[in-house]
């Protein structure tokens, strides 16, 4: 198998942890006559990727002068003009349908900023990966001059990450039906994923930081900065005479039909004095209805959230009613935006851990699993044996208590309030008590090391998990199953419910759980195993109904599944050797060769990819968190529209969102 | 509490008591009656921000069992709240949301800052969208260490301020008080957060700043 895979398995990694990921250079002559994009070739660039056969396809397709190999890993697209045709051919021809992941990298030196598109096979196996160029602008404010033609009449799943990558890069998309900043608002200064722009409190571009203990003195970062606090205003800016629109754009789209909105007031205008103007009079003595023109009502729109019991977090929905239907809805995301990722690019590599933890914060074993293992790829190292035992057992563990979350709650939003979630809370404790007796906390387990993990379970823990695994869950989720499955009104509200058959589901980048109940049986587990999951015996269980009912009882049996594994992983445990849990030495400074990794797991909600850049320092050079949960909800307003408002409600909490990750 | 414990006693002897009240009447102040009512009836804003809000959610739940406190009512509308527990990081998009939902709480509110982002920024501190701790807008009344605390450092917190609450006076707590009621500008959302109570400061150094640009540019 080529290199161009960006998760090479451990066994053929070469000893030597320096040319690891690099793309192998001897093999690179397989490429002979590759042209070399004009930008990048200087005589000692990083190494050019081999080309695996789908991509030598699309070469042979295109022509060499539009595709070339990229650094590293993948093919460069030289002609923007022709990226829809090449993503058309890449889903039609080679049956890539599934957009995994569209993110963007600044490459400040070299002048241009990389766009990078990761699609895969909903069938299974490694993602390609492609990438655009656009120069990055001379004017740091305003957005690029050259566009890059948006992919979202190919994969409808790029709509919100093309969003993302214009709010944090400002590359324009051309052709995008709705193109405002997403993660911050309309009116902020700047882009923040920039090489060059720099937050209020910036201290360096990496750590550690010289300043933070100098001479044994700590100072606070309000003590250092111009303005007293976080923040920064462009200079001249004058708060007394301007007028702020944070959700400019929003309503646009949304107005007709409205009335009282106007679609050129920006969505400042919901004026109350044209709110029923446009109510057509029934004229009382008539018997019959002239046409249907008059029997329209009229229009609202309603703002769920972002403080709202039932948006699952600070999520904002702007849904459009008709009486109580949903015909049309919006979202608006950012309000939980902590800047995972430009904090992630300042922090050395195993300050990130910690911060995975905080993206999904009902199960940060499982995103510490995937940016570990994408770490330990680029680095050609692997984990012990026993490692490897205890992070499938902590990491389906997370899946099983994540489940008991997300079924409990999406009871809570069918209106069984609160009880259903106290049963499942309970058993949840009791496999937050291992982890915290393990890892020493409840939530943030901060458990997983590059080559190992931070602690062994002792005897009585692995009697602990025995007896969940054995006992104790397994009569739970019997009982969870008695009391639910069957029930009539559950049935009745949730059977047919926010349907999304499995070719639209894959074209939306729907993944997880929500994805396997629309038939489709992708899991990353089976079909690009990582870790040890090649050796246990599970099912993945696919429903076909691709409505809430069958998300749900999807995630009942994956909890069964789950505990498959987990007992097990307990049963072969006794085949390690205790206390063997680290590979190598224990290190802080961390050197990851030069290169790039798009690495996966399969957490609860969903795929959580990293997509991570080297430049051989201590920092990465890019931190990207390709999350389930923000790109499912892409498909949210499909699913939704034509249902009643309560079902709004349910169909959000049959995606199991979580806003940590959503909005990172 | 001293006298209270005492008061049956001190009744038996006193003359100026009547026979049938002796074990049956109670004096206190009214501040003690008035707090004591208070401060076992909070009704907490159902109001999660983030990792915060889950352990919030496991205290209210059956193994933490937040109703033993009398706190477990937890009110979706902050009109009818006295509590606002800032359960995770604050971020300047939505700062303006918790200002306004802290305005429209009925006095007496207290706030609680749950965990270290509400406090202080705690891990994402240095992030650009990030406000550094819930009390650079609004009053806070218990903090809580912890990323985030346990569901014991929650009840620890509102034990905390009961206790607050106790020593509280009539005579003197702020929304007796004549004068202009306490109400927080909302702040605004510009190319950066706008504290509107700095507005003028903000104009003055951003003047400056254009200024030195322009001589520096010539």
């Amino acid at each position: 198998m080529a290199e161009e895979m960006t998760n090479p398995t451990p066994a053929e990694t070469p000893a030597a942890p320096k040319a690891a990921s690099a793309a192998k250079p001897a093999a690179t002559a397989a490429k002979p006559a590759a042209a070399k994009p004009a930008g990048h070739a200087a005589p000692k660039g990083p190494p050019l990727a081999t080309l695996t056969p789908e991509l030598l396809q699309l070469q042979q397709q295109f022509g060499e002068s539009v595709i070339t190999p990229a650094p590293y890993v993948g093919v460069l697209v030289n002609d923007l003009s022709k990226l829809r045709d090449v993503m058309t051919y890449v889903r039609d021809q080679l049956g890539f349908d599934m957009l995994a992941n569209a993110t963007a990298v600044d490459y400040i030196k070299e002048g241009y900023i990389e766009v990078v598109y990761h699609p895969q096979r909903s069938k299974g196996g490694q993602p390609i990966t492609l990438k655009v160029r656009v120069p990055r602008g001379k004017d740091p404010v305003a957005p690029t001059e050259v566009a890059v033609p948006s992919l979202t009449p190919v994969y409808a799943g790029a709509e919100f990450q093309e969003r993302e990558i214009y709010d944090m890069y400002g590359v324009r998309f051309e052709g995008h039906p709705d193109l405002r900043r997403i993660l911050t608002w309309e009116g902020f200064y700047g882009w923040p994923l920039r090489k060059d722009w720099r937050e209020a409190y910036y201290e360096g571009d990496t750590k550690p930081f010289d300043s933070r203990w100098p001479g044994g003195h700590h100072e606070l970062a309000e003590e250092r900065v111009p303005w007293a606090d976080n923040v920064n205003y462009p200079p001249g800016f004058d708060p007394l005479n301007f007028t702020a629109n944070p959700d400019a754009g929003l309503y646009d789209s949304m107005a007709a039909g409205v009335p009282g909105l106007d679609a050129k007031s920006n969505g400042h205008a919901l004026q109350p004095e044209g709110i029923g103007a446009a109510v057509p009079v029934l004229d009382r003595n008539r018997n019959t209805i002239a046409d249907e023109e008059e029997l329209q009502t009229d229009q609202i729109i309603v703002n769920m959230g972002p403080q709202h019991p039932s948006t699952h977090g600070v999520l904002r929905m702007v849904v459009k009613l008709d009486g109580e239907t949903v015909t049309d809805l919006k979202l608006v995301l950012g309000y939980l935006h902590r800047n995972h990722e430009k904090i992630g690019e300042r922090n050395t590599w195993l300050h990130n851990i910690p911060y995975t933890d905080r993206l999904d914060y009902i199960c940060g074993l499982a995103n510490e699993l995937g940016y570990v293992i994408t770490v330990e790829k680029m680095m050609g190292i692997k984990p012990t044996e026993r490692a490897e035992y205890l992070r499938v057992i902590m990491a389906e563990l997370t899946r099983i208590q994540s489940h008991f979350w997300a079924i409990g709650f999406l009871l809570n939003d069918l209106g069984a309030f609160y009880t259903p979630a106290l049963y499942f809370i309970t058993e949840r404790d009791l496999i937050l008590d291992l982890f915290e007796s393990v890892t020493g906390s409840r939530l943030m387990c901060n458990y997983m090391r590059f080559g190992g993990v931070s602690r062994d379970f002792t005897e009585d823990q692995i009697m602990h998990a025995r007896q969940l695994a054995f006992d104790r869950i397994p009569r739970k989720i019997d009982e969870l199953e008695q009391l639910l499955t069957d029930n009539e009104i559950i049935k009745a509200r949730t059977i047919g419910v926010g349907y999304l058959p499995a070719e639209r589901s894959i074209n939306y980048s729907l993944t997880g759980p929500c994805l396997r109940a629309a038939g489709v049986p992708y899991d990353i587990r089976r079909v690009d195993p990582y870790s040890i999951y090649d050796r246990f015996d599970f099912d993945i269980p696919v429903f076909y109904g691709a409505d809430v009912y069958d998300r749900y009882r999807v995630r009942v049996a994956e909890m069964r599944q789950s505990l498959r594994i987990v007992q097990q992983a307990l049963n072969q445990l006794d085949q390690t050797k205790p206390g063997d849990i680290q590979a190598g030495k224990k290190a802080y400074n961390h050197r990851v060769p030069a290169g790039e990794a798009y690495g996966r797991v399969e957490t609860p909600k969903g795929e959580l990819g990293f997509y991570l850049v080297s430049d051989g320092g201590q920092n990465p050079y890019r931190y990207h968190v390709r999350s389930s949960s923000f790109i499912n909800l892409n498909s949210l307003k499909e699913m939704t529209v034509g249902h009643k408002v309560a079902d709004a409600v349910v169909i959000l909490g049959s995606l199991d969102i979580v806003l940590g990750e959503v909005d990172r | 509490m001293a006298e209270q414990k005492n008061a049956p006693e001190a009744f038996e002897n006193d003359p100026r008591v009547p026979e049938e009240l002796r074990n049956n009447v109670f004096i206190t102040s009214l501040d003690k009656l008035y707090n004591w009512g208070r401060k076992r009836s909070m009704w907490p804003m159902l109001f999660g921000l983030a990792c915060c809000a889950i352990e919030m959610i496991a205290t209210a739940a059956s193994r933490h069992d937040l109703a033993r406190f009398g706190w477990e009512l937890m009110r979706a509308s902050p009109r009818q709240a006295d509590l606002m527990i800032v359960s995770g990081t604050v971020t300047k998009k939505m700062i303006p949301q918790i200002v306004r939902l802290y305005n429209q709480m009925p006095e007496p509110r207290y706030v609680i800052a749950m965990g270290a982002c509400a406090t202080a920024g705690g891990p994402f501190k240095e992030g650009y969208n990030v406000v550094s701790g819930v009390d650079k807008f609004i009053p806070v009344d218990v903090y809580i260490t912890g990323c985030p605390p346990r569901p014991e450092a929650l009840l620890h917190s509102f034990i905390k301020l009961q206790e607050k609450i106790e020593k509280q006076s009539l005579r003197n707590v702020p929304w007796y008080q004549k004068g202009e009621e306490d109400v927080v500008p909302v702040p605004v959302l510009g190319p950066d957060l706008v504290d509107m109570r700095r507005a003028q400061e903000i104009k003055e150094k951003a003047a400056q700043a254009a200024s030195a640009q322009q001589q520096s540019a010539a």
